[in-house]
């Protein structure tokens, strides 16, 4: 490619780039300014800026504790489905009978069924037994998630030779530390993937957590649709609540994001 | 391991014991429910295919149903075309070529809520405003009818996936040999040539994989539409997964919710099988 074509790319590229973060300029700038600010301009950068939406917002949103429910529902969540799934695509994979092939079957068929075909018996079952909280939240994604999950362990365990368990038995390591000690690890490339994807949708799901927790363990995004419901048309609030929200999700990006783009990649491919 | 193993099955039993609570179970229950009058607690006599029939009579899953077709045919081509122009943009060689596609990925990272909060402010603010300010009075008044309302979802779609669907693409497109293209440009191809004669062929199989991750994802899209225009005016802009979740939860049908849910079931398994049954074929092909 010429030299002036790729300056040219360079600026269309330039050009679409501000265009796709136009919406984040909007919501940012916004959130700085006043009610009246943002009735007098949408577009132009804040005039007397002021931090208040921020505080008042903050305070609304519960912010500390609706994270916290965030981050607990989400690593326990992440750690319940690496273990469970390894485990089970470990055995899966390793067993090479009709019933194995069988199971496996059944996992992949379970990604075909959508969340709202089983959602109220679901939320009807446990709510029956009183686990329509946190913990009841992990078990059911360990239940929707861990289909995808052991179905990629399933195929980096296929490049695992046999002669590793082996080699390990020989030495009179049980099935569980062969697992433990010598599989787990060497699947470790898979486990920051399938890490990477549940991370990302858990976060971000609303539906089944809304159907599920109560209003004491609400997360980020249950606390952020009934805060929009209260402030509707108070912008100035609702943007530095958005602003807020994003905020752990877009650090988390620029942080892993070499990560983030395998695993989504590799969930994507394989 | 041996089937009758013991660590066999202790091995498997979290996924199992968690599979069978959340999805199996709950859908044999919902299959069954779907044939009687149940009403969330408990059901009184079987009805057979009445709720089946009654749906079909459904003027809001009617509409639902043909407001989601349209939303996947022109998100399934927008997110297709756009989403592989910005994977061949990224993948050329210039300054900030990866700096974009950060760019362009991060709305990906931000959950489908927030997102339709994050629209709703610019198509009724941000739009206005701008549409005062260029005299352009299409611009005026979104999400306040059907058509803005449709087009405003695709907008908010666009904006998310076209970065994870450029992904899979440049995942493809890297694993073109440089030397492919070289021998080409030697022979004389121009770049319109090398695009439709080596380019395109050899990312197909990226092609099937978008297809049917933006054909299956449109139909089950719930959170936007919650966030972004609440499946109003008048229930115009709701989606299939929303007339579902609303029929239970906002009109306390749920027997009828659980036939529309199955009838959602089998539109999305055919999606998927059939998803199955072209790459399987296209293996077969190579």
């Amino acid at each position: 490619m010429s030299k002036n074509s790729r300056k040219a790319l360079g600026i269309f590229g330039f050009i679409i780039g501000i265009l796709w973060l136009f919406p984040f300029y909007l919501i940012v700038t916004n959130s700085f300014k006043t009610p009246k600010g943002i009735f007098a301009s949408v577009l132009s950068l804040p005039v007397n800026s002021t931090t208040d939406n921020y505080v008042n917002s903050f305070k609304a949103l519960d912010f500390m504790a609706s994270l916290t429910h965030s981050l607990i529902i989400t690593v326990a969540s992440v750690i319940v489905i690496i273990l469970g799934s390894s485990m089970g695509a470990y055995a899966l994979q390793r067993n090479k009978s009709k019933l194995s092939g069988g199971l496996l079957m059944l996992f992949i068929s379970a990604m075909l069924i959508p969340f709202q075909s089983v959602m109220i018996p679901l939320t009807a079952n446990f709510g029956g037994v009183h686990f329509l909280n946190m913990w009841g939240l992990v078990v059911m994604y360990l239940g929707f998630d861990c289909s995808l999950s052991i179905f990629l362990y399933q195929g980096t365990l296929s490049s695992i030779p046999l002669a590793m368990d082996e080699a390990a038995e020989m030495e009179g390591a049980s099935r569980w530390q062969i697992f433990y000690k010598v599989i787990f690890p060497m699947l470790s490339p898979m486990t920051v993937t399938v890490a990477i994807l549940n991370i990302i949708a858990i976060w971000n799901d609303y539906l089944l957590p809304s159907l599920v927790l109560p209003q004491t363990q609400y997360t980020i995004p249950l606390q952020m649709f009934n805060f929009f419901g209260q402030y509707t048309k108070q912008w100035h609030l609702a943007l530095a609540g958005i602003t807020i929200s994003i905020l752990p999700v877009i650090l988390f990006y620029l942080i892993a994001q070499k990560w983030i783009i395998k695993g989504v990649t590799d969930g994507a491919v394989k | 391991m041996k089937n009758r193993s013991l660590s066999f099955w202790l091995f498997l039993t979290p996924t199992l014991v968690a599979l069978a609570l959340v999805v199996f179970i709950p859908v044999i229950e919902g299959l069954f429910y779907s044939f009687t009058d149940w009403d969330g607690l408990t059901y009184t006599k079987m009805v057979g295919f009445q709720n089946y029939i009654q749906l079909f009579h459904d003027k809001a899953f009617i509409n639902a149903f043909w407001f989601t077709v349209g939303f996947v045919i022109v998100t399934v081509i927008l997110l297709n075309v756009i989403g592989l122009g910005l994977a061949l943009l990224v993948t050329q060689k210039f300054k900030g070529s990866n700096f974009l596609r950060t760019v362009f990925f991060m709305p990906n990272m931000i959950g489908g809520l927030i997102l339709g909060f994050i629209w709703q402010f610019i198509f009724t603010q941000g739009f206005s405003a701008l549409g005062d300010a260029l005299h352009m009075s299409w611009l005026q008044n979104w999400l306040t009818n059907e058509t803005t309302g449709f087009w405003g979802l695709v907008i908010v779609t666009v904006w998310q996936m076209s970065g994870y669907i450029m992904i899979i693409y440049i995942a493809y497109l890297q694993n073109i040999p440089n030397e492919v293209i070289e021998a080409a440009e030697i022979d004389g191809a121009s770049a319109w040539q090398r695009f439709t004669k080596i380019t395109f062929p050899m990312i197909a199989p990226a092609f099937t994989v978008c297809m049917f991750l933006t054909l299956s994802n449109g139909f089950k899209i719930y959170d936007q539409n919650l966030s972004l225009t609440n499946g109003g005016p008048y229930h115009s802009t709701q989606m299939l997964a929303m007339d579902i979740v609303n029929t239970a939860y906002n009109s306390s049908n749920f027997a009828l919710s659980e036939a529309k849910a199955m009838i959602f079931f089998l539109i999305v398994a055919a999606i998927s099988l059939l998803q199955v049954f072209y790459n399987r074929k296209r293996e077969v092909d190579l």
